[in-house]
């Protein structure tokens, strides 16, 4: 049997079909391949169509052949789409790429002022050791920033800590003042606390954040307007082996696991045993440097609470024990940062809180 | 305090370096600031963070020397060539040296002059320049004559100020000799804390030294004579034993007024004090190794003034207004604070501070009457600061010197004048002694060392530290009995006593050595603190919404503050707190604004930027009724916005002017995140805001703070930077309020399971029915349906008509628990629609 001719055509229209398939372009050019030959008017489907003028025992054959060119073109057509999606692709992403070392849109961003963010990581670093953060006021009384603190009037005490005084008559021995330390703090809370309940009291511990005020000329470490950061552990098993290491802790905790601290004796009216506490230099590892001089960052004071400040507290100095402490919280920031100069922190330069 | 450590070892040995030492005494809690050194070798600094000074003498180059003759200059009057022998050869020096002048032309000196020489190449202070300059010596020519190098002063060898005149050295020293072997030495200036009285002395320092070494201290021995009693040459009244609790005089006659030694002179200027004369200089010379101050009168000028009658030494209080002229020649005006030690014909001198001039020691003295006393510290530390007249003297007494100290004093001090100035001192002392303290009684045990420090010390160990400083210890089973020795008046009674004690033990066990660990007592009950929970949140969403967070001094003036308020509006009455000493104006007044700190702080920054977004929480200080007279310390929250919306890009960007809406819609954001959904803002008067354009915040029913653009007068009270043109946006609110309406706790409501409606409806209003209004009608009528309102456009045109606005709503219709169908939808808009144009006359835009 004899292959019918027209098989023969639609193998030739194949064969050319594929080879201007090759030179189409776009997809215009390719639209029109379509249409030729794949179109209701191409040859392909015209031997569809042209079946039933067939002889019946060539129908079958003819309808194979002309499915297989008809595939076959189908199957060229959507690579060829897809080359031509591609390059077309390729072509437009070379054309959009943007100079990527242009700066982005500003968007206007806040800050929270440097001394929020070290007090935040103070409470953290604290709250993880049981200390709760315990707000008291700044304008104080004698009484409550001095007297109940065992610096009784007159006091040579009171000469470490320069105070502003507020105009207040007939006030005696009790002035208003601007409190020097946030140490009156320890007193209200300790009062509260014992308040609860008189006869057994609860323990104690926490922190007291807050500005505090220093009757001196101001210079690059020195400002007459400051925060402090106060701590008080009150308890029947409170030593001074656990302020030293709670302040080590803390130490770790803002400089590195390496920190060590230094603990010197010293004199505040209202603790006893009284201690200086020192961080050692980060910058220099103790050797010595422009930063600490000798090794040893000055941070704050500590000591074992003395019991005049308990029993002022309505704690029995018998039965209680408690550590206190107290530093700066712009030293610390200074340090953490390198912040050359305390007045930067209240005047409120852009160009400094920006850096934040 | 400057203590020379040769001083210091005449009470104990030291076997430690200088930067030992310093560290040593350091971390015992007395502070050495600054090691000065005279001649020794520098030290390491170690780990000390005391300052080293001073200047190490070449021990080849500075040695001492024997000038044989003084000879004139050809050249010029007012230098002289000095012939010397530095114990190698014969050398020419020049020098112009006044003190050198009465030898001058006087041929070969009888006895030489032992002098610092200096050699070429040696490095010394510049003894011409301000303060410490270092110069290395050359050879030099001045007028023609050549000079091997040159003899020192003291201030070229850093010993003291004095550089005019050189220094002359004992006549036994041998020429040759380095001179840091004879002068040698190191001086520890120490911050001495008040607590730390007892160790205003070498001998004080010393006694902790030798407790921390484990020395022994090698204690003075003081004379036999005189001996305590009531001697006949004066007698003492004491009005108020507490003022004065004890007295005590001696008596030395026919002394012979002349410079001190050479040692003591030299042991002097080290510590910091400049000699005077003997007399001057042995009551000086007993402080400072004792402790005690004493005061020298010249008894002849006591005599006269008695006339025929014995001597009498009255201490009592000043009268008001009574006057003394002391011996720095000024006339003092007293009140009844100051001490006086006086006799019957007036005051002689301020007890514990200053002497007076009458009576003073002079060079034609020939008797002295020694008083050593004890005062009353709170008085003197009273009178000094009301006299402004710090003193050695006054340094111990307002720190508390033991009444024993007084009798001792006066001992050691006659028995130093006794040999510096000749004389006799009389057998007897008077003493006065009216108030004896009691010496403190302590008992202590091991287990209150435990208890405290956390460490364990055995009953005998504590009992030795103790005794090291000198307190009489008995053990007795368990407890070790303390009393305190009679130099030291800080060991209190009782559990301060035992505190007390606590720290002396942990003093000398060294708290180096105290191990570190963590609190193992009771974890008290965690409470949150809700307030600050709140607070920081409000922090968060601020700074989440573009503001920075700013922190300003607390202090102001009513001035800088009344700048809020405009001229001829209301002013701010409300008493101020005023600080009484205030450094500067500006800084005495506590702030009753933190709106107007913000001003101040926009003020600043509008000549470097052109947009401002700012906020502050922090207390104002108000009068309260309080009776405790405290102020109510009210905490406030502000807010203050101008300028750009965006900064200018490279990209076109909404650089438009902030105005009254962006900060409306940040308090709406913070009021939202803060769950106080339902914030209404109505309009309101205020003299610091722009009339038309401020409005009150209300939450709950309660008025949290004010809103709107500052009044135009208000901002020309400003200086802002030139091209700052912008309105300022502010907002003041009680922020202790506000905190009180945030609740603590939220519900959330569910996601909704089935679709929404929007429509959209345009409505023609009156422009003065506030937009407001129609929303909550709208709201009131789709009730529960009707899920959100927001208006999308604003507009006015002539189309509307003058008066007219349109507004545009979205609206979304919703149920929980159904597909809301059409009609629904179409009943309820009817319904909104209708009472619309019935309460409001509304108009719906085609």
């Amino acid at each position: 049997m004899t292959e019918p001719k027209v098989l023969e055509e639609l193998e030739q229209v194949k064969n050319a079909a594929l080879a201007e398939l090759e030179n189409v372009k776009d997809e215009t050019e390719l639209l029109t391949w379509r249409n030729t030959y794949l179109g209701k008017t191409s040859a392909v489907m015209k031997a569809f169509s042209s079946l039933g003028t067939l002889v019946p025992d060539q129908r079958p054959l003819v309808g194979q052949g002309a499915n297989r060119v008809k595939t076959m073109l189908e199957a060229a057509l959507t690579e060829k789409t897809n080359l031509l999606k591609e390059s077309a692709m390729a072509h437009s992403l070379a054309s959009q790429s943007l100079d990527v070392t242009l700066p982005g849109r500003v968007i206007p961003r806040g800050r929270l002022h440097p001394d929020t963010q070290i007090l935040r990581e103070l409470y953290r670093i604290f709250g993880d050791m049981g200390f709760q953060v315990y707000h008291s006021r700044e304008v104080e009384s004698d009484e409550y920033n001095f007297q109940l603190l065992n610096f009784p009037v007159g006091h040579p005490a009171r000469d470490m800590q320069d105070t502003y005084f507020i105009d207040a008559p007939n006030r005696g021995d009790n002035p208003l003042l601007m409190r020097t330390h946030t140490s009156p703090g320890q007193i209200r809370a300790m009062r509260e606390f014992s308040a609860l309940n008189p006869s057994d009291p609860p323990p104690v511990r926490i922190i007291v954040p807050g500005m505090v005020y220093r009757y001196e000329q101001t210079d690059q470490r020195h400002e007459t307007q400051f925060d402090q950061l106060e701590g008080l552990a009150v308890g029947e098993r409170i030593r001074f082996s656990d302020l030293k290491g709670t302040l080590t802790e803390m130490a770790r905790r803002l400089f590195g696991p390496n920190a060590r601290t230094r603990f010197r004796a010293s004199y505040f009216p209202f603790t006893e045993p009284s201690a200086e506490f020192d961080i050692q230099c980060f910058q220099c590892d103790g050797k010595g440097c422009g930063v600490c001089g000798g090794g040893w960052l000055e941070i704050g004071g500590s000591g074992m609470v003395h019991p005049n400040v308990l029993r002022n507290g309505g704690y029995d100095p018998t039965r209680y024990s408690g550590f206190a402490f107290g530093f700066g919280v712009q030293r610390i920031a200074m340090l953490k940062y390198g912040i050359n100069d305390i007045r930067y922190f209240w005047d409120n330069d852009l160009r400094f809180l920006e850096q934040f | 305090m400057k203590a020379p450590i040769s001083w210091l070892k005449d009470f104990v040995d030291i076997d430690l370096s200088i930067s030992e030492l310093a560290h040593l005494v350091t971390m015992a809690g007395m502070e050495v600031e600054e090691i000065r050194v005279i001649g020794l070798p520098m030290p390491e600094t170690g780990s000390t963070s005391a300052r080293v000074t001073g200047l190490a003498w070449d021990p080849n180059k500075i040695v001492a020397a024997a000038i044989t003759e003084v000879m004139p200059h050809p050249n010029a009057d007012r230098l002289t060539l000095c012939r010397l022998f530095d114990g190698q050869g014969e050398r020419i020096v020049l020098t112009g040296a006044p003190n050198l002048f009465e030898y001058k032309g006087k041929g070969v000196l009888p006895v030489p002059l032992k002098v610092a020489y200096a050699k070429e190449g040696s490095v010394i202070y510049d003894g011409h320049q301000e303060g410490y300059v270092l110069t290395t010596l050359k050879r030099t020519k001045i007028r023609g004559v050549e000079s091997d190098s040159m003899v020192c002063s003291e201030k070229e060898l850093g010993i003291s100020d004095e550089h005019e005149s050189i220094m002359f050295l004992e006549p036994d020293v041998i020429p040759g000799t380095p001179l840091v072997d004879i002068l040698g030495d190191a001086v520890l200036d120490l911050n001495l804390l008040p607590s730390y009285a007892r160790c205003a002395s070498m001998l004080g320092l010393a006694r902790e030294i030798a407790a921390m070494t484990g020395k022994k201290l090698k204690l003075p021995t003081l004379p036999l004579t005189p001996q305590n009693g009531k001697a006949e040459f004066a007698s003492i009244e004491i009005t108020d034993p507490n003022l004065n609790p004890r007295f005590v005089l001696g008596l030395i006659r026919d002394i012979e007024i002349k410079p001190s030694p050479f040692k003591i002179q030299h042991r002097l200027k080290l510590a910091g004090m400049r000699p005077i004369n003997n007399i001057v200089d042995a009551t000086n010379y007993t402080m400072l190794e004792i402790g005690e101050p004493l005061h020298a009168f010249d008894y002849d000028v006591l005599k006269k003034r008695a006339g025929n009658k014995p001597v009498k030494i009255i201490t009592r209080s000043a009268k008001d207004g009574e006057t003394l002229i002391t011996l720095d020649g000024v006339e003092r005006k007293l009140d009844s604070g100051t001490i006086l030690v006086c006799d019957e014909a007036g005051p002689l001198s301020i007890a514990g501070v200053m002497g007076g001039m009458e009576s003073e020691v002079n060079e034609n003295t020939r008797s002295v009457l020694l008083e050593g006393a004890s005062w009353n510290m709170i008085h003197i530390r009273r009178t000094t600061r009301a006299q402004n007249l710090p003193s050695e003297a006054s340094f111990r007494f307002t720190r508390g010197v033991h009444p024993a100290m007084a009798e001792k004093g006066v001992k050691r001090g006659l028995e130093l004048m006794a040999a510096w100035a000749g004389g006799k001192i009389d057998p007897l002392l008077f003493d006065n002694y009216p108030l004896p303290p009691s010496a403190a009684e302590v008992e202590i045990t091991p287990q209150d060392v435990k208890r405290s420090l956390g460490i364990d010390l055995s009953i005998e160990k504590i009992a030795e530290y103790l005794k090291q400083l000198e307190f009489s210890v008995k053990i007795s089973g368990n407890t070790v009995k303390a009393i305190a020795p009679d130099h030291r008046l800080d060991i209190g009674e009782g559990t301060t006593g035992k505190a007390d004690l606590v720290e002396e033990i942990a003093r000398i066990y060294g708290y180096d050595n105290i191990p570190e660990t963590r609190i193992s007592d009771l974890l008290p009950i965690q409470r949150s603190n809700l307030r600050l929970v709140k607070e920081e949140r409000t922090r968060d969403l601020l700074v989440s919404l573009g503001l920075q967070e700013v922190i300003s001094y607390r202090w102001t003036t009513p001035e800088r503050e009344g700048r809020r308020l405009p001229p001829g509006s209301e002013v701010d009455d409300k008493p101020y707190f005023r600080i009484a000493n205030p450094l500067a104006y500006e800084k005495a007044f506590l702030r009753h604004s933190v709106l107007t700190s913000l001003l101040d702080t926009a003020e600043r920054n509008s000549r470097r930027y052109p947009r401002l977004a700012f906020f502050e929480i922090g207390p104002v200080f108000l009068q309260s009724e309080d009776p405790s007279g405290l102020p109510d310390e009210q905490n406030r929250l502000a807010i203050l916005l101008a300028g750009q919306r965006n900064l200018q890009g490279w990209q076109p960007a909404d650089t438009g002017t902030m105005d009254f809406y962006d900060l409306k819609g940040i308090l709406t954001s913070l009021l939202n995140g803060l769950n106080l959904d339902h914030a209404k803002f109505n309009a309101a008067k205020h003299p610091t805001f722009h009339p038309g354009k401020c409005a009150v915040i209300t939450v709950e029913g309660q008025q949290i703070g004010v809103v709107g653009e500052i009044h135009p007068k208000v901002r020309e009270a400003y200086d802002w930077g030139d091209t700052f043109k912008y309105p300022i946006l502010a907002a003041d609110l009680d922020m202790d309020l506000l905190i009180k309406l945030i609740p603590d706790l939220t519900k959330t409501a569910d996601v909704p399971a089935f679709p929404a409606v929007v429509e959209d409806l345009a409505l023609v209003l009156d422009e003065t029915i506030p937009a407001d209004r129609a929303v909550e009608l709208i709201q009131q009528t789709g009730g529960k349906l009707l899920s959100s309102v927001r208006l999308f456009d604003v507009f006015r045109s002539e189309q509307l008509g003058a008066g007219k606005v349109s507004l545009a709503y979205r609206l979304t219709y919703q149920a929980m628990d159904r597909t809301l169908t059409d009609n629904e939808v179409s009943t309820l808009r009817n319904k909104i629609i209708k009472r619309l144009e019935y309460e409001l006359g509304a108009k719906l835009r085609s």
